[in-house]
């Protein structure tokens, strides 16, 4: 009995509401950046299970959006942590409750 | 496909992804989400896109973790208290979670197995980037070069 | 025993093997088969370390007009069973307020990554171990997997000369990850494909009458992009003149200050596989993988070429090191980010220019020019000297 693709799904969800666990419950930004990698990660999974499982699995279409999918990613890890360490280095503090001004 | 393999993986996977979320020292839940990517590249190499699994060790665990392991360096205190955790955001991801849940348990056609495919090779892939996806390419090469200066712009320290 | 039967003795062996299980179901003869694979690599190659380490020395040893190590067996060659016992039996010390689990888990991960990275090259024909579409892409992937492991190793240990050690460490690797990449570019785009095997099969063939055969390093562009390869890949495995991350007068030991015994171990084996790893790599998709180099010598196997041809890139590692102090840690990086990457791409576009050529002689000729341009613009514009500022002096009042 092989997987089906709601196993794939089930999976996937569940990295999500798990990336989004750790977007919304912790305080620390770096703690959130790594919960909206882990929602972009699992996104990318449903884009290539639906590919394999979907009607026509021989047009590349769920690869792609996946490969640029991770290349953009990267390209906001590397942005957003670049802004946690400008933040850090004006306001001495990675904590997002205190981040409450517009005027630095 | 086997079942062992894939339930394996999906063990691996989210047990590094609720230990990455949950974990109080910050430099153990970045080494544990490094273990649930490298879950979630098995998963593609399961699924048959074995150059997607490539690049997402490439660029997640090779680029981005790195990137996170190297921020949580330069943005470390000495009395490190990382704060309280909001149960309120448990609360949404359960309910998302529940949602989801329902929402594929309701759809009856995706019970149904895998359909054998040919395994898609590099070649086609660089190909179909080639004459299909020119447009987004170039996109996101002018993308990532905007990325690369603006992350620079952003540490640059300013010349006193 | 004919040519053939001698080339593929250790194929029949592997098939011999797996015929002594005649009907298991299909996963277990996959397993059995990696199984076997990864037996005969790390077995060949844990030879080849042992073998490497004692010949380093002796080989410095000469170069420095002295002997090596000659007293455990016959011209000292025991002396890595003498290194393996006294590493062992070393007291295995981690710092109190160290991390434990990443203090332990980052010896292993380092030396795991480097040994995945030996898995997907061809060492003869039909004798790659891992045959996947996207070979070296594999290879480059877990070869990028090892700064985190480099990290950790300077986070567990709770000291600051290791932390600063790591941190040097993985800017150098990233700089020269770039270079490294973007050398083999060239060669996946003559052949079209990712695989190491394809790649090794491209560079069969003779040309002018079997006397030159068609590897890559035999044109202008294979050339350039093998010596920035070599160089990448010296700076990859942290050897001088580029080993500011272990040099011992300067940051003790770097990340791997806080281990001892068998973990300090387990990091020269990574340091020594990590070099074998970019020189088989070097041979496959620049010095053509297992081919014979003279169409008249083509009866001798083709692993013994393999290794042939990775102990002279060994040889010329441990040279060297032998000959050349240590670069300065900004020279290095400016060195990747001004020279290598400008002459890397200048690869790309020449070996585009010779394929456009249809591998002629006027390609080759037009590919030699856009090299030679290229790097005797970028020799004079590269800053190497840098201007220093009047003296400035500060007392402690």
């Amino acid at each position: 009995m092989s997987p089906t693709l709601s196993l794939f799904l089930i999976i996937s969800a569940a990295l999500f509401s798990i990336g989004l666990l750790a977007a919304l419950s912790r305080r620390h930004a770096i703690f959130i950046l790594i919960g909206i990698e882990l929602m972009l990660a699992a996104a990318n999974l449903n884009f290539i299970a639906f590919w394999r499982f979907g009607p026509q699995p021989q047009s590349p279409t769920g690869v792609m959006v996946a490969i640029f999918s991770i290349a953009i990613a990267a390209a906001e890890a590397a942005v957003g942590l670049a802004l946690v360490i400008a933040v850090y280095r004006h306001y001495r503090t990675t904590s997002v409750d205190k981040l409450d001004q517009l005027k630095g | 496909m086997s079942t062992a393999a894939f339930t394996v993986i999906a063990i691996l996977t989210l047990a590094g992804a609720l230990a990455a979320a949950s974990l109080p020292k910050l430099i153990h839940a970045a080494l544990c989400l490094v273990i649930a990517f490298v879950g979630i590249a098995a998963f593609f190499f399961l699924l048959g896109a074995e150059f997607v699994g490539l690049v997402q060790v490439f660029v997640y665990v090779g680029a981005v973790a790195v990137l996170i392991v190297f921020t949580i360096l330069l943005t470390r205190r000495a009395d490190e208290k990382t704060g309280g955790f909001n149960w309120g955001g448990v609360v949404i991801a359960i309910a998302v979670f529940a949602g989801l849940i329902w929402a594929i348990l309701q759809t009856p056609s995706l019970s149904l197995p895998a359909p054998l495919i040919e395994a898609l090779t590099v070649k086609r892939i660089g190909e179909v980037l080639m004459t299909d996806y020119i447009w987004p390419l170039q996109c996101v090469g002018l993308l990532l070069t905007a990325a690369l200066i603006g992350g620079l712009i952003l540490v640059m320290e300013e010349k006193p | 025993m004919t040519r053939e039967s001698v080339d593929q003795i250790f194929v029949s062996a592997k098939r011999w093997l797996l015929s002594l299980l005649p009907d298991a179901p299909d996963w277990v003869i996959q397993i059995a088969s990696s199984l076997i694979n990864i037996a005969a690599v790390l077995g060949a190659f844990m030879m080849l370390f042992a073998l490497i380490s004692v010949l380093e020395r002796k080989i410095l040893a000469r170069i420095q007009n002295r002997y090596g190590p000659n007293r455990v067996g016959p011209f000292g060659l025991f002396q890595p069973v003498a290194d393996g016992i006294k590493l062992l039996i070393k007291e295995d010390i981690v710092p109190i307020r160290a991390d434990k689990i990443i203090h332990f888990i980052a010896p292993i991960m380092i030396a795991a990554t480097a040994i995945l990275a030996l898995g997907v090259i061809p060492y003869g024909r039909n004798m790659t171990p891992f045959s996947i579409d996207g070979g070296i892409l594999f290879f480059f992937a877990v070869g990028s997997t090892t700064e985190l492991g480099v990290f950790m190793a300077g986070w567990g240990s709770n000291n600051k000369f290791s932390m600063l050690g790591a941190m040097r460490a993985i800017a150098q690797m990233v700089s020269y990850e770039l270079p490294l990449i973007i050398t083999v570019l060239p060669v996946i785009m003559i052949v079209g494909s990712l695989s190491a095997d394809a790649i090794v099969a491209a560079q069969e063939g003779y040309v002018l009458a079997g006397i030159v055969p068609r590897w890559f390093v035999f044109t202008p562009w294979g050339l350039a992009a093998f010596i920035l390869f070599f160089v990448s890949g010296l700076v990859e495995s942290n050897r001088t003149p580029f080993d500011v991350p272990e040099g011992e007068s300067e940051i003790v030991a770097g990340h791997m200050t806080e281990y001892s015994g068998f973990k300090y171990a387990n990091f020269f084996l990574a340091e020594y596989f990590g070099m074998f790893a970019v020189s088989g790599l070097a041979v496959t998709l620049f010095l053509g993988g297992w081919h014979a180099p003279l169409s008249v010598l083509q009866f001798i196997p083709s692993y013994i070429w393999f290794f042939a041809k990775l102990a002279v890139l060994l040889f010329v590692f441990i040279w060297i090191r032998g000959t050349l102090p240590r670069m300065r840690v900004d020279h290095v990086m400016g060195f990747a980010w001004k020279f290598m990457l400008p002459m890397a791409f200048t690869c790309i576009i020449a070996a585009a220019v010779w394929h456009y050529q249809r591998h002629g002689l006027a390609g080759w000729l037009w590919s030699l020019g856009v090299v030679s341009i290229i790097y005797l613009g970028l020799s004079r514009l590269v800053e190497t000297k840098k201007k220093f500022a009047p003296r400035t002096y500060r007392f402690a009042e």
